[in-house]
């Protein structure tokens, strides 16, 4: 049974590393400051004991005041698993550090999200749209957005 | 004399019969030699994720039927079991078989594709699929005597089933299991020796193990490439639990590796049925749930291995009665990650047999 892991309990863990980097942790909810996104991402990864050399799932939710970005995290060795959250507050030019250099598994997601609900990337190799065409206007998945 | 030459830019697709759907490879060549490749889709995309969130749990489910057209069980099973983790539903025993025998047969179903259409870019044109469809046909009435339909199930409901059953099934079902092993004995005799197979996809399109786990690679292509995992084992989900089987895993990761450990699974699955109508125990196949039922705040992620890799869904509901975010994590998409890789420095009659061994569906990867 793959062990969802706590997510005060790393969050802990991740204080002690890097202070001030968790915004709100419980349970089943890690919500991290997304300017060290990065630095914690690749901590989970490298880090004897966590060893989360899979991204299973990226996806991103609006919730109108905040788009909220959601990793979903497994570990083939450990076979556990963790979602970390990150959050963007600007509506206009939201912006994450992109997690391509970590897990090369996030390169179409990532895009997807970029694509569909405006959440740039950065330092991801090849940012550009997916599923619509070049030119197209506005980020459907949006809850702001207007078919017409 | 001296020639001048220079790369060229080749499109294979979106309509070309080798990329299975409308899928478009931007091949760079150096004469026949693949030198970059840059994946575009999007031909079939249908916003099915803005879509569901005006609908409720309920509606949603024809809508997974039509993402991997070719495993709708699965899909259903995906959605209503995520559907079910948030909202906190429980399913009877024998709905939960009769889904594993479902979800088993759809996987029979869709490696038989996977497999024939993987030996018709090798170039053994039309006679092997034309075996696979011969047993691919029986599944799918078999599953027409469930539901009434041939492809698009709609079958599974957030807890439990449609409907029970009938008598003639279990029958029906009883002869296919018994018959199928001497089947997939036969597609390995005409085909696991076979020369022109061999030379074409032994040591062709490798994976290397840490790639495959980085680049979040599921289902065959992942256990191609050595790595035991199998969410039916690793993290089981509604009975599997109770049944014993095997995780059939490949030596290097080569296009063949990928064949091989598909036509494993098949074996397995036929044995997963077979305890699963041994088990099968009789009672309700469906909890008491509304119709337009509204699910509790909060988030879900269910997942299952599909026969493509790992199907999830994530689902954030804001206590109303259709979800408030519904993202599919579809293993043919991510799957795709990997083909760049696995081409680059491959002739393109090569490059075709790659992007074949991958097995995916437009329909899940666009969505």
């Amino acid at each position: 049974m793959t062990v969802t892991l706590s997510g005060r309990e790393v969050a802990s863990k991740l204080e002690k590393q890097f202070p001030g980097s968790i915004i709100e942790s419980s349970e089943k909810n890690l919500v991290v400051r997304s300017e060290s996104l990065l630095e914690i991402a690749s901590f989970l990864k490298t880090t004897p004991g966590l060893d989360f050399d899979y991204l299973t799932c990226i996806t991103a939710v609006d919730y109108l005041d905040y788009f909220e970005v959601v990793y979903h995290l497994t570990s083939l060795t450990h076979n556990h698993s963790l979602f970390v959250k990150a959050r963007c507050y600007e509506r206009d030019n939201p912006t994450l550090p992109s997690v391509v250099s970590l897990w090369r598994g996030a390169d179409f997601q990532e895009r997807e999200i970029y694509d569909l609900m405006g959440i740039k990337f950065g330092g991801h190799p090849n940012l550009k749209r997916i599923f619509l065409w070049e030119g197209f206007k506005g980020y459907p998945l949006r809850k702001d957005y207007l078919q017409w | 004399m001296v020639i001048k030459t220079e790369p060229f830019v080749i499109n294979v697709g979106p309509q070309h019969p080798s990329t299975h759907g409308v899928f478009r490879m931007r091949m760079t060549l150096d004469g026949e030699v693949v030198v970059d490749m840059e994946p575009v889709f999007g031909y079939l995309h249908r916003g099915i994720e803005k879509l569901a969130e005006e609908r409720t749990y309920t509606q949603n489910i024809p809508f997974t039927d039509r993402l991997d057209y070719l495993s709708s069980m699965a899909n259903n099973l995906a959605y209503v079991m995520a559907v079910e983790k948030l909202a906190g539903i429980s399913v009877p025993e024998r709905a939960e078989y009769l889904r594993v025998i479902m979800a088993e047969l759809q996987r029979i179903a869709s490696h038989l594709i996977a497999v024939g259409a993987f030996l018709n870019d090798c170039g053994a044109f039309m006679t092997p699929i034309l075996y696979m469809i011969r047993e691919r046909e029986k599944i799918l009435d078999l599953f027409e005597m469930v539901c009434g339909q041939r492809l698009t199930y709609n079958y599974m409901r957030v807890g439990g089933l449609s409907h029970d059953i009938s008598e003639e099934f279990l029958s029906a079902l009883g002869k296919f299991v018994k018959e199928m092993p001497g089947f997939i004995d036969e597609y390995d005799q005409l085909l696991a020796e076979n020369e022109i197979l061999l030379a074409r996809s032994k040591g062709v399109g490798i994976l290397p193990k840490e790639l495959a786990i980085n680049i979040s690679a599921s289902g065959p292509v992942l256990r191609g490439s050595r790595v035991k995992w199998d969410i039916r084992k690793a993290d089981p989900y509604s009975v599997y639990d109770h049944f014993d089987f095997e995780i059939p895993t490949g030596s290097i990761g080569d296009c063949y590796d990928r064949y091989r450990v598909r036509i494993e699974e098949m074996r397995q699955s036929v044995r997963i049925i077979k305890q699963a109508m041994e088990q099968l125990p009789g009672g309700e196949v469906r909890s008491q749930v509304l119709q337009r039922f509204h699910s509790p705040v909060g988030e879900a992620y269910g997942h299952i291995e599909a026969p493509k890799g790992e199907l999830g869904f994530y689902l954030v509901s804001d206590g109303s009665i259709a979800p408030y975010r519904f993202h599919i994590r579809a293993p043919s998409l991510i799957n795709l990650t990997a083909l760049r890789d696995m081409i680059i420095g491959w002739k393109l009659a090569d490059a075709i047999i790659i992007f074949g061994s991958i097995d995916i569906c437009m329909g899940e990867v666009d969505r």
